[in-house]
């Protein structure tokens, strides 16, 4: 890796911008995002900003139990955002579908359309463990930063192995 | 000429995914199309396949805004249906829990207001203002924002500390008599993006049937805590704040008078907390009977009902209906936008308080 991918890295990991998509979530999951954003939790100390475009950022936030109608624009905005990327799955029902589990018109959980890299469980989870798990993802866009093509998906378990 | 501007489902001014496309001459909307349906959960129908300790935990989340008025809408609509009657301590916190949540939901409005009109030390204050009340919540029920704090029956966890929350409510009455009140009626860049701005008249409004806040702001003094007091309403004397311009700084205005009537509801009520069992009943033999609920609670966007039908012999109930405030207020947001310039209609829409996942289920 030469050094100008090294900064590239380093930068990736230091200033990683979110875009937050409510695909069906109760909006307990999208507050508490918001809340991780303001000035108790800072996000910005991460130098994380809150971004409206998914072409100008890195991190995709995820949270709600995937409906019907939610899927083919997820996977659009999935497509937009620019490699390197880390997607962050916020809740239990991403990961799960939670209580929505027997529910006809849910398509989930998440990790059937887009590779998911970190799960944060909770319902919702505190705004603590949401940073953690951007945290985690900076680390893996990082990491992704000094790749050329975007690699397979792996959940918070299996990167956790590998190191 | 007219042209269309199609605004959502996943754009950055919507907190959540809807669709409202708009009919514009120039910068002037001349008409607006809602559509809604992007969070769709199902939840009527996962209703009946759930019994009654299931149903609450299952309710709560149609909603992780106001989540404790659809559990406590719920609760009550079973409770008619079995003929069980809460003890007075539980009504009482029932009554501090629904107020802590009108004071989360108000602040977390004005901080979203404050963002829409492009003033983010405001959104920044709110939500630094929020988080007080969210450590009480969470130092009561032990979450901040699904708080399964209602059962059937009564409610789940006592409230041990009152001194703590009468601290809180002195901390959050100052911030926002102090902070938050003044600079949004008196700061002359707020002012100018509220006033005059989404006005619905009162004729409008009550052919219209708009409910909570709304409704208050166009001159309807209807709030159901005082015409049809559930819980322990009945026992509070408190005011309900009117306004008659009917535009977006009267919503603005309402809302910031109801969370200091809050304050003193919350006042009142720890002050009076009768001493007692929390819950009655056993929830392990207790049985549904057949029959029909019907509840109404004033949410912080206004009114929620529940009708639940219960069948005879099973777990489950056989129809669960709700019908929330936004599902009401929302065709109003088209009477409103007509004639705004194109630049307020994601503050103008914001006014109501929309929640589509309420909506949507």
């Amino acid at each position: 890796m030469n050094l100008w991918k090294k900064l590239l890295c380093y930068s990736r990991r230091k200033s990683p911008w979110l875009f937050h998509m409510n695909s069906g979530s109760c909006n307990g999951c999208d507050i508490e995002l918001i809340a991780g954003l303001t000035p108790r939790y800072d996000a910005e100390q991460l130098g994380v900003k809150h971004e409206a475009s998914p072409r100008h950022a890195d991190i995709i936030c995820i949270s709600g139990p995937v409906t019907h109608t939610a899927v083919n624009a997820m996977k659009t905005v999935y497509g937009q955002v620019c490699h390197p990327k880390a997607v962050v799955a916020i809740g239990s029902c991403p990961a799960s579908t939670n209580v929505f589990i027997d529910s006809r018109v849910l398509d989930g959980p998440l990790d059937r359309h887009i590779p998911v890299d970190v799960y944060v469980p909770g319902c919702p989870p505190r705004p603590d463990a949401i940073l953690a798990g951007i945290a985690k993802a900076a680390e893996i866009l990082a990491a992704r930063a000094g790749q050329e093509a975007q690699p397979a998906a792996a959940p918070v378990a299996a990167e956790e192995e590998k190191a | 000429m007219s042209y269309r501007i199609p605004m959502g489902p996943y754009h950055p001014a919507l907190e959540e995914p809807y669709k409202l496309e708009l009919v514009c001459d120039g910068e002037t909307v001349q008409d607006a199309k809602l559509n809604i349906g992007f969070n769709f959960r199902g939840i009527e129908q996962l209703a009946e396949t759930r019994n009654f300790i299931q149903i609450v935990a299952l309710m709560e989340r149609v909603c992780g805004i106001c989540s404790n008025t659809h559990t406590l809408s719920i609760c009550q609509a079973v409770e008619q249906i079995a003929e069980i009657t809460p003890p007075p301590r539980a009504l009482y916190i029932r009554v501090i829990m629904a107020e802590l949540e009108r004071l989360h939901s108000h602040v977390l409005w004005a901080g979203v207001a404050g963002k829409l009109i492009g003033f983010k030390t405001m959104f920044m204050t709110c939500f630094a203002v929020r988080e007080q009340i969210m450590n009480v919540l969470q130092t009561i029920s032990g979450n901040r924002v699904n708080y399964a704090m209602n059962r059937v029956g009564g409610v789940n966890r006592d409230i041990d500390d009152p001194a703590m929350i009468l601290a809180m409510i002195g901390e959050l009455e100052k911030d926002m008599v102090k902070t938050v009140i003044p600079v949004f009626t008196t700061s002359h860049s707020a002012l100018s993006r509220c006033t005059g701005v989404g006005v619905l008249s009162e004729e409008k409004a009550r052919s219209l049937g708009v409910v909570g806040p709304t409704a208050r702001a166009s001159g309807l003094p209807q709030d159901l805590r005082r015409a049809a007091p559930y819980a322990a309403y009945e026992e509070m004397d408190f005011n309900v704040p009117v306004e008659h311009s009917g535009d977006v700084k009267a919503r603005l205005v309402v809302r910031a008078l109801e969370i200091l009537e809050s304050c003193s509801i919350l006042r009142q009520a720890l002050s009076k907390l009768p001493a007692g069992e929390i819950f009655t009943g056993d929830e392990s033999e207790m049985e549904i009977p057949e029959g029909r609920g019907f509840s109404r609670v004033e949410a912080p966007r206004g009114e929620v009902i529940y009708s639940v039908t219960w069948g005879e012999d099973t777990d489950t109930p056989s129809r669960v209906h709700v019908r929330t405030p936004t599902y009401i207020n929302m065709p109003a947001v088209r009477w409103m936008v007509r004639g705004a310039r194109l630049a307020d209609t994601p503050l103008i829409q914001a006014s109501i308080d929309p929640c589509y996942s309420c909506t949507d289920r």
